[in-house]
């Protein structure tokens, strides 16, 4: 357990180093950053002069080996237009999108399960055909043409759901302040964890579908039937069982891609996450902002693998984390 | 009565280009203690026999006729919470391939508990006992620390005695054993035959044992029964059909094992394949493969011709069995 945590943070750090040139290097060619710092009326002799105070005229390996240094000691650089340090302000909206993504994951989870299990056993019903077929339509619509359509149904047409913003919300701990305990937070939750899961629901129903009629066919589940099990056991503990193991190794990732793809639900309902925070960032050409964002993203990305893997040995024993046992 | 008597069955698949017979026209008993070989090349239609009999075909494959009566009980009717408590209890079956047959995700422990605890009504303590004394009989050792092991820490062999064990589990009154010694490593194969065969003896339970090879029917069963294309072709007591085959395809498989042939020469066998269901050509399906075939054979499914202990469904036979009458009555006359 302990060789393989090691072996994990060290492969997480080479990621990191990673991450941070790449999201690095990005920061040279997004525009100039003084036209956003400073005014149309300050002379190019004085920008020359702020240019050389930022650092922004030295070599890149200087400018990057100066930026790591501070990175490591949890400093991603001030952001040009919160003028606050820009891990602070990605810190301070991670708990809106943290908690979309997590409203999302819960309707995945408590959904793609039960109805890719069901498709599977019957795959011939009308009920699974449904299924099938809706699946296919909500893999093909993209995310923002999904949140418009539900926003023009439940909030204009309807009037049952608020179209934007995260409402009423109690403070937690920290800068975080949580939707999940007001009813109108609530509210405000259920349009953007709809649109959010509706790419990857349909994703999982396929694939746990596809994964246990395999399962089904395999000898150990016709073992199981000629043992004369009771058909609930077979299907799920059974079949399930084996059935999960792909889908948790694929559904860590898409956890982590769906943290990328908030930033299209947060821009069509305005919520204060750091996506929408990160489309800001790009369109205010807010570089230290930018960068920090895609290092927490990588970050988010590198901690949900991990937590897969060790949660993938729980579950499959011919996984050992240990070496030996 | 019979315990175990098959009549008239036949199995159909159901697929998209039409319906093709898996098999038919199948009818043999099997009684108490009773070891009976099943034997044919593959594609014959014997595994699909072995999973028939519990009712366990799985789509699209179904019993389109007959009946198998199991003391008494028609199975082919029977409802699925009937069918469960016959299933692993009274009736139970040994697969292929151990590598496959046990769920990688479960310990051996679980897998055997759960077997007991679905047809009887013990405490989980108890389950746990008759589970290690059950592997104790198969000769694992140190059954306790395999209990809590999974399928994967554990070798071929190792494996398939597991699965017997949770086959004599219950205590039935058949095993259906699907080639249980294919995928063995060829020491270990005559260990399991060994093993099965010892405890069926000792518990008197009917064997059922699908396999391709002659040379372990002969040496275990008393009945045999030889299926081409889904249909048996040869039935009866095994020592009359090792020792003098009827049907040109049980002459030809005999020859076909290595101890027939001629040190420095090429093995003998069988020319041709058998025919893919859907093209089961017409009259008897051999008569593509078949040396002596004549004009009938390529015509007219053959009957059943009794022949010593055998049936036989053979046109040659059955016109070798009717000269042999008339010169018989021939003799009598004179």
């Amino acid at each position: 357990m302990i060789a393989f945590l090691i072996k994990r943070i060290v492969q997480a750090i080479l990621v990191m180093f990673i991450i941070s040139l790449v999201s690095f290097s990005i920061q040279d060619n997004l525009g100039d950053p003084l036209r956003e710092l400073v005014g149309q009326s300050v002379s190019e002799e004085e920008r020359q002069a702020l240019r050389d105070q930022l650092g922004l005229n030295d070599p890149f390996l200087v400018q990057y080996g100066r930026f790591a240094v501070k990175a490591l000691h949890g400093d991603l650089g001030t952001s040009y237009f919160f003028k606050e340090p820009a891990l602070q302000v990605i810190l301070h909206k991670l708990p809106a999108t943290l908690e979309l993504v997590f409203g999302a994951t819960l309707i995945i989870v408590l959904l793609s399960v039960p109805l890719g299990v069901y498709s599977a056993i019957k795959p011939n019903s009308l009920f699974s055909r449904a299924v099938m077929g809706l699946s296919i339509i909500g893999i093909s619509v993209p995310v923002f043409l999904t949140a418009i359509g539900l926003i023009y149904l439940f909030s204009i047409y309807l009037g049952w759901m608020p179209s934007f913003g995260r409402g009423e919300t109690e403070p937690v701990f920290g800068p975080w302040e949580t939707g999940f305990l007001t009813v109108d937070g609530l509210q405000h939750l259920v349009l953007p964890c709809i649109s959010l899961a509706s790419i990857m629901l349909p994703l999982f129903i396929r694939l746990i579908r596809a994964e246990m009629m395999e399962v089904l066919q395999s000898e150990y589940v016709k073992f199981a039937w000629a043992k004369g099990l009771a058909p609930r056991r077979i299907y799920f503990l059974h079949a399930l069982k084996n059935t999960m193991l792909p889908v948790i190794t694929v559904g860590g990732v898409q956890i982590g891609t769906m943290v990328a793809y908030t930033i299209l639900t947060e821009t069509v309902f305005q919520w204060p996450g750091m996506g929408f925070l990160f489309l800001e960032a790009v369109n205010r050409v807010d570089t230290p902002l930018i960068v920090a964002y895609l290092i927490v993203v990588g970050a988010i990305f590198v901690v949900t693998n991990t937590l897969v893997d060790l949660i993938y040995g729980l579950v499959n024993p011919t996984v050992k984390l240990t070496g030996k046992k | 009565m019979a315990l175990l008597e098959v009549k008239n069955l036949e199995v159909r698949f159901g697929l998209r280009s039409g319906e093709v017979h898996a098999l038919r026209d199948i009818n043999f008993t099997l009684e108490r203690g009773e070891r009976l070989g099943v034997v044919g090349e593959s594609g014959a239609g014997k595994s699909v026999l072995g999973f028939s009999i519990l009712n366990l075909l799985s789509r699209p494959g179904y019993i389109a006729g007959g009946e198998i009566l199991f003391e008494g009980r028609n199975l082919a009717v029977m409802s699925a919470k009937e069918l469960r408590s016959i299933r692993g209890n009274r009736i139970s079956m040994i697969f292929q391939d151990p590598m496959m047959t046990l769920n990688p995700v479960l310990t051996i422990g679980q897998q055997m508990v759960e077997c007991l605890l679905a047809h009887r009504k013990i405490s989980g303590r108890d389950a746990k006992n008759i589970a290690l004394q059950k592997l104790k009989q198969v000769y694992i050792p140190s059954p306790e620390k395999r209990f809590d092991q999974y399928p994967h820490e554990l070798s071929g062999g190792m494996r398939q005695r597991i699965v017997i064990a949770i086959g004599l589990l219950m205590d039935p009154d058949i095993i259906i054993a699907d080639e249980p010694t294919t995928a063995l490593d060829v020491t270990i194969q005559a260990e399991i035959m060994d093993l099965m065969l010892e405890l069926c003896e000792r518990n008197n339970v009917a064997l059922m044992l699908i396999t391709h090879d002659l040379g372990v029917v002969s040496q275990v069963t008393q009945q045999a029964m030889v299926m081409y294309a889904g249909r048996i072709i040869e039935q009866g007591p095994t020592r009359e059909i090792i020792n003098d085959a009827q049907h040109p395809y049980t002459q030809g498989l005999m020859n076909a094992l290595p101890q027939m042939a001629i040190p420095g020469q090429r093995l003998n066998q069988i020319r041709g394949s058998m025919p893919p269901l859907q093209k089961i050509p017409d009259g008897c399906a051999f008569n593509p493969r078949c040396e002596y075939a004549m004009e009938v054979c390529q015509t007219q499914l053959p009957d059943y011709t009794s022949s010593g202990g055998c049936r036989v469904a053979c046109h040659l036979v059955a016109k070798m069995k009717l000269e042999e009458a008339a010169a018989r009555q021939i003799e009598e006359a004179n």
